[in-house]
């Protein structure tokens, strides 16, 4: 098991590889479709910080608001491969530092990955009340109004946030490697030999 | 036979319902998923993944908070008593819809295609997607499954025959199709999944009798020797697969395959595969006689 704090530097994330077992603590900030869009065509000056040295969480909380402080009720991470357009790019803009999602992504994000400093942190689709649990406070919402709950990006303070390394700065990934495997089975499968 | 329905109870039970959909999964499935992570091997990610779930079940469950953030699209599958208003009864889901989303446990998850403005309270177009059936019997059933989109996304159709998986009209065509479809899938349907298959139909039915699969228990078995035998096929087919819990790799790639059947038409044959996640939310109401039992 591998402490990952952030901000986290390049060497740092260099240093993980293909298979890590990861608890995550710091503060990063949840982005999913809008979101995305919007980084790319906007370019907004104010949400750098938020970014650099940091991760971006694909997740569309539960939220709940009691006397005007917000808390994450479920918490889990949304299919990162829609993003795959945007994230090569906003990783080298905005040196973001990897990615938490599931499912893993394609060759423009592992490459971009490689070339800066990044890696794919994958959660448990669906561990939401557990993954809830180890947001410890939420720091701040941006764009609320207009992309509404799931998609706004929400910064979000983490203790002990369970992730294992799927993609890692190396160009390895471990979803090409599972799909090669199984691929090979279920052509066995459809096409038996006779 | 017609019974009385009082509305602000019964939108009282939806609600229920849609607590316990959103919040505790049903027995049979956390069966499967603790038989599952018995079956991998210690200190495998496959292992791991699974005891994690079996823990956020527990917590959901404890704290009355959503297993999962992807409250999904609502499908209910009413079955009525003749004499029951199908008016009153979306009335009433809808109210109860509404609620749910209010606290929390259901994400705001309608979302406008035409002006991208999520309505913030569930309600839409076909949401809650609600399917009626008048019976004979004097009951009124109300079966609820919450499905996420992660998985309604890796869901597919296929036309037979196909020439590429060398599937022709016949339940091995069918079997292809499946293996060819859960392989696609991945981890990507948040893994292990339970696959409900709708064989025949035209394309909108096709789907509909796969979505219906999900109604059933995993423990049951087919009504239909043939489907039965597919079902136990696939099920054990589709685990040598080796995609696993996630997509990390594992012996458990499914928890269940479920397979139904509907007439169609001479010029068509579909295959529908509805994908559901690990986390499959699925329970009932029934009410007799006054009396409501959930199940």
């Amino acid at each position: 098991m591998i402490e990952l704090k952030l901000p986290a530097s390049e060497e740092t994330i260099r240093s993980l590889n293909l298979g890590d077992e990861v608890r995550i603590s710091g503060t990063m900030i949840t982005a999913r479709d809008a979101a995305h869009k919007y980084l790319i065509e906007e370019d907004p000056e104010f949400i750098r910080p938020y970014l650099e040295n940091s991760l971006i969480y694909h997740c569309g909380p539960v939220v709940k608001q009691t006397d005007g402080e917000w808390s994450f009720v479920a918490a889990g991470p949304t299919t990162s491969i829609r993003e795959e357009p945007y994230e090569g790019t906003i990783i080298r803009n905005y040196q973001v530092r990897g990615i938490i999602g599931k499912g893993g992504m394609a060759d423009g994000t592992l490459q971009a990955m490689h070339d800066y400093g990044a890696v794919y942190l994958h959660a448990i689709g669906g561990l939401a009340s557990l993954l809830a649990e180890s947001v410890k406070q939420v720091k701040d919402v941006f764009m609320l109004e207009e992309f509404g709950v799931p998609e706004a990006m929400w910064v979000i303070e983490v203790e002990d946030f369970p992730a294992v390394v799927t993609m890692d700065s190396h160009q390895q990934s471990l979803h090409t490697q599972i799909k090669a495997k199984s691929g090979e089975v279920a052509n066995r499968l459809i096409h038996p030999v006779a | 036979m017609a019974i009385h329905l009082e509305e602000s109870a019964l939108a009282d039970q939806v609600y229920e319902l849609i607590t316990r959909a959103s919040t505790d999964l049903p027995p049979d499935v956390v069966t499967a998923i603790r038989a599952a992570r018995d079956r991998e091997d210690p200190g495998t990610p496959a292992r791991n993944v699974l005891g994690m779930l079996l823990q956020n079940i527990d917590l959901a469950r404890e704290n009355h908070t959503p297993i999962c953030q992807d409250t999904g699209t609502n499908i209910y599958h009413v079955h009525y008593p003749g004499g029951v208003s199908t008016l009153t009864l979306k009335k009433v889901i809808r109210e109860a819809t509404v609620r749910a989303t209010e606290d929390s446990l259901l994400r705001p998850n309608a979302v406008d295609p035409v002006s991208g403005k999520n309505s913030g309270n569930n309600l839409g177009t076909e949401n809650p997607f609600m399917y009626f059936e008048e019976w004979e019997e004097d009951r009124l059933r109300i079966d609820l499954v919450l499905k996420g989109g992660g998985c309604e996304n890796v869901s597919a159709q296929y036309k037979l025959p196909d020439s590429s998986l060398e599937a022709g009209r016949d339940l091995n065509g069918v079997y292809k199709t499946i293996v060819d479809a859960v392989n696609n899938a991945q981890g990507l349907g948040c893994a292990p999944g339970i696959i409900g298959v709708g064989i025949g139909g035209d394309r909108a039915t096709s789907h509909l009798t796969a979505k219906k699969q999900l109604f059933r228990k995993l423990d049951d078995t087919n009504s239909d020797p043939d489907l039965a035998e597919l079902e136990d096929r696939l099920y054990r087919d589709l685990n040598s697969l080796g995609i696993g819990p996630m997509g990390f790799g594992g012996k458990t790639t499914v928890l269940g395959v479920k397979i139904g059947a509907a007439h169609r038409v001479p010029a068509s044959y579909f295959v529908s595969v509805a994908y559901m996640c690990w986390a499959y939310r699925r329970h009932s109401l029934t009410l007799q006689n006054g009396e409501v039992i959930y199940d």
